[in-house]
């Protein structure tokens, strides 16, 4: 299963707008989450349409675009945070928006997810950060429960900050205190909601080593959101490049960063206009300026 | 927009917030049933709310036993009955000031500082972090800060009348010179413990049930934003206020029983 | 952050000091301990007005508290006014031709129920009735007969 991700028989590359597609014969393999049709709406506002998107299991997925056009919603659709309104997920075979409170529960016990913020309970300190899972969900005695919580900050290399509160932590440490508290079930998949996003050249690094190493060491299946195109790339196995709710493309991520389409090619190296306007889209400027009263 | 659609709008996300707030409670209850088997994260609320607000709770009702000591000497001076000065302070307590004025205290000390905690969490992914950890936050979190209120607020009420029956008699008896024998015996010839306590008991235990009720929803519910917060501690203050007067009369009036 | 055992140790006198303020309303303020009637029996009187009595209202022999008022109601064959009264089991040795009346503490103070003992050999028992009963002195009543009263005297000359 953990054979290196066969880039050759990809037939195809990144092409554009790709909603509207049909079944096909896949190059990821074994998939552990698989998204069909899902569509998802919030009021009247479609944040995704048709979505088409597969990950494989074992490997590093990177979902990459713009702010705001839909990759976070996209992660709780699979957290089941939110639910569908139509369209399949399934996650190891289950089907998220069905499963109840139990089943969901019992699924996420299996699943770790880094928020943007870490999202470390503030009133705790970084050991029981990472011992509250574990003290949630099992029974172990609290001389075992030391060793795992040792060992996953360790993983880390934050063994020595383990009084430290949260609020006394930088943003990459808060980071990966809350990463050694995502595996500390070890889960079979990871989700990192920007992980990337607000750190220093060397903590980026560091997280991307994380990552990295996490998914070779441990197995771990990793999705990662972002919108930093060179960090993403350069750990992932697969990349999917979202924009307006839509999979824009999709392939290596060399064949991504090759890849013809305009939209790709915005993106990828960070034109301000091109096919998503640099505009919010609004009335004419000049109609707009001549009307003078109001706003 | 028209007057009749503004209204229109209004009622429904009235009603809207009125039935998320019932199924809240219902949650909660339903949730803190596993709570008994990890009393520890109750106790650790109890102290958040309860030893915290202790010393306000304290002074305030040293005062106001002081100042209704005061006041009434003025009164019943006229008709030569200061002896029942007592009788005055502490059935003005038991019944009414003590759990009333200590529903309010209780709503802007602990309250408030609830529906920021609960908010700011939810502000921080906080929550939505547990969820994803397969926590439960209602039981996990609100459920152990709506109980730790209920039981900490007859509590409070009942140590705010204690402590100001001892300071009407610190001004009746030390200040003004009424009798200390009198000044007791009237008060418990005339204090009922089933009519009077436990009538207040019962008050105070309905606030602490409203007031931590209102404070954890309205930090649940919070837009997750500073702004958000800060407005939701707001409504906190403001509803669990108006809740407690309200029920106070409603009470009152349930309790009341003719000459 | 606060330790887990002070914190304990501090909820632990938190509601230690709640439950003795709930003892002291019970038991200093209120009368709880005055374990009211015990082992008591019933008696009654019938009153022409019982002015402001009220249930729970004492009942007392030479100044003592010996039971409590449980039940006023209004006798319709006798147009008058049935007070039951609760004697304390330890008084039972009430001679049976003793007298009630409805008395106030002080001008304004509460009413209460006195008993004037008698001198029969027979004692009251549980379902007896008090036949001698002197009604509560009203107020009005006692100024409207005081102002009757003066207005027919003449009037006094100033001095």
């Amino acid at each position: 299963m953990n054979q290196p991700e066969n880039k050759t028989n990809n037939g195809e590359t990144a092409n554009g707008p790709s909603s509207a597609r049909g079944p096909r014969l896949d190059p990821i393999g074994d998939a552990l989450v698989e998204i069909s049709d899902l569509t998802f709406k919030r009021d009247t506002r479609t944040i995704l349409h048709n979505l088409n998107l597969r990950i494989a299991r074992g490997k590093i997925t990177a979902i990459m675009g713009g702010s705001g056009c839909g990759k976070t919603t996209l992660l709780n659709l699979i957290g089941g945070q939110l639910r569908s309104q139509q369209g399949k997920v399934l996650v190891d075979g289950l089907s998220v928006p069905d499963l109840t409170t139990e089943e969901l529960f019992a699924l996420r016990k299996r699943m770790g997810m880094l928020f943007q913020t870490g999202a470390l309970l503030t009133d705790l300190d970084v050991f029981e950060n990472v011992a509250f899972p574990i003290r949630e969900h099992t029974r172990l005695p609290e001389v075992l429960l030391r060793h795992v919580v040792l060992m996953k900050l360790q993983t880390v290399g934050l063994r020595g900050a383990r009084d430290l509160m949260p609020s006394e932590l930088s943003g990459g440490m808060a980071r990966r205190v809350a990463l050694a508290r995502a595996i500390a079930l070890e889960p079979m998949m990871v989700m990192y909601d920007e992980p990337f996003t607000g750190l220093d050249p060397i903590s980026k690094g560091v997280i991307a080593k994380l990552i990295h190493d996490l998914n070779h060491s441990l197995g771990i299946t990793s999705i990662v959101v972002s919108h930093d195109v060179v960090e993403a790339c350069s750990i992932s196995d697969y990349a999917y490049l979202m924009g307006d709710g839509r999979i824009i493309g999709e392939g290596t991520p060399q064949e991504v960063q090759q890849s013809k389409s305009d939209y790709v090619r915005q993106f990828m190296e960070g034109l301000p206009d091109g096919p998503v306007p640099y505009q919010y889209p609004a009335s004419d400027y000049a109609d707009d300026l001549m009307q003078g009263d109001g706003r | 927009m028209n007057l009749f659609a503004y209204l229109g709008a209004w009622a429904m996300g009235t009603f809207e917030r009125v039935g998320r707030a019932s199924l809240f409670l219902y949650e909660i209850v339903a949730g803190s049933g596993q709570l008994f088997r990890r009393f520890t994260l109750v106790i650790q609320q109890v102290y958040a709310v309860g030893v915290l607000t202790l010393l306000i709770i304290m002074v305030s009702g040293l005062f106001v036993g002081m100042v209704l000591g005061l006041q009434g000497y003025n009164t019943l001076v006229k008709f030569g009955a200061e002896e029942s000065l007592g009788l005055l302070v502490s059935l003005s307590l038991v019944r009414e000031l003590g759990p009333v004025v200590t529903a309010l205290l209780f709503a802007g000390r602990a309250g408030s500082a609830l529906t920021a905690e609960i908010g700011l969490m939810k502000a921080t992914e906080q929550l939505a972090g547990m969820e994803m950890m397969a926590v439960n936050p209602v039981t996990r979190v609100i459920a152990p800060r709506f109980l730790a209120g209920v039981i900490a607020m007859p509590l409070l009420a009942a140590m705010f009348s204690a402590v100001g029956v001892l300071g009407g008699h610190l001004v009746s008896v030390g200040l003004l010179g009424v009798d200390a024998g009198s000044f007791w015996s009237q008060m418990q010839s005339g204090v009922d413990f089933y009519d009077d306590i436990l009538n207040g008991v019962i008050k105070s235990a309905v606030f602490g049930v409203v007031v931590s009720w209102i404070a954890v929803f309205e930090g649940y519910d919070a837009v997750p934003t500073s702004e958000g917060v800060s407005r939701a501690t707001n409504r906190t203050v403001v509803y669990s206020s108006l809740a407690v007067l309200g029920l106070d009369f409603v009470l009152t009036a349930l309790m009341f029983k003719g000459v | 952050m606060v330790g887990k055992k002070t914190l304990e140790i501090w909820v632990g006198i938190f509601v230690a000091a709640g439950i003795a303020a709930l003892a002291m309303l019970a038991f200093r303020v209120g009368n709880l301990t005055a374990a009211d009637v015990v082992d008591g029996y019933k008696v009654r009187a019938y009153f022409e007005n019982i002015g402001g009595l009220k249930v729970k209202s004492p009942v007392t022999m030479a100044g003592v508290r010996v039971g409590r008022v449980t039940e006023i109601f209004f006798d319709n064959e006798s147009y008058r006014a049935v007070v039951v009264m609760n004697i304390d089991g330890r008084y039972r040795k009430i001679p049976k031709d003793t007298g009630a009346s409805i008395n106030t503490s002080g001008l304004l103070g509460e009413q209460y129920v006195g008993l004037d003992p008698g001198g029969d050999e027979e004692y009251l028992r549980d379902g007896d009735k008090i036949t001698l009963a002197q009604s509560a002195i009203v107020l009005e009543k006692l100024v409207s007969h005081f102002l009757f009263s003066q207005a027919e005297k003449p009037p006094q000359p100033k001095k």
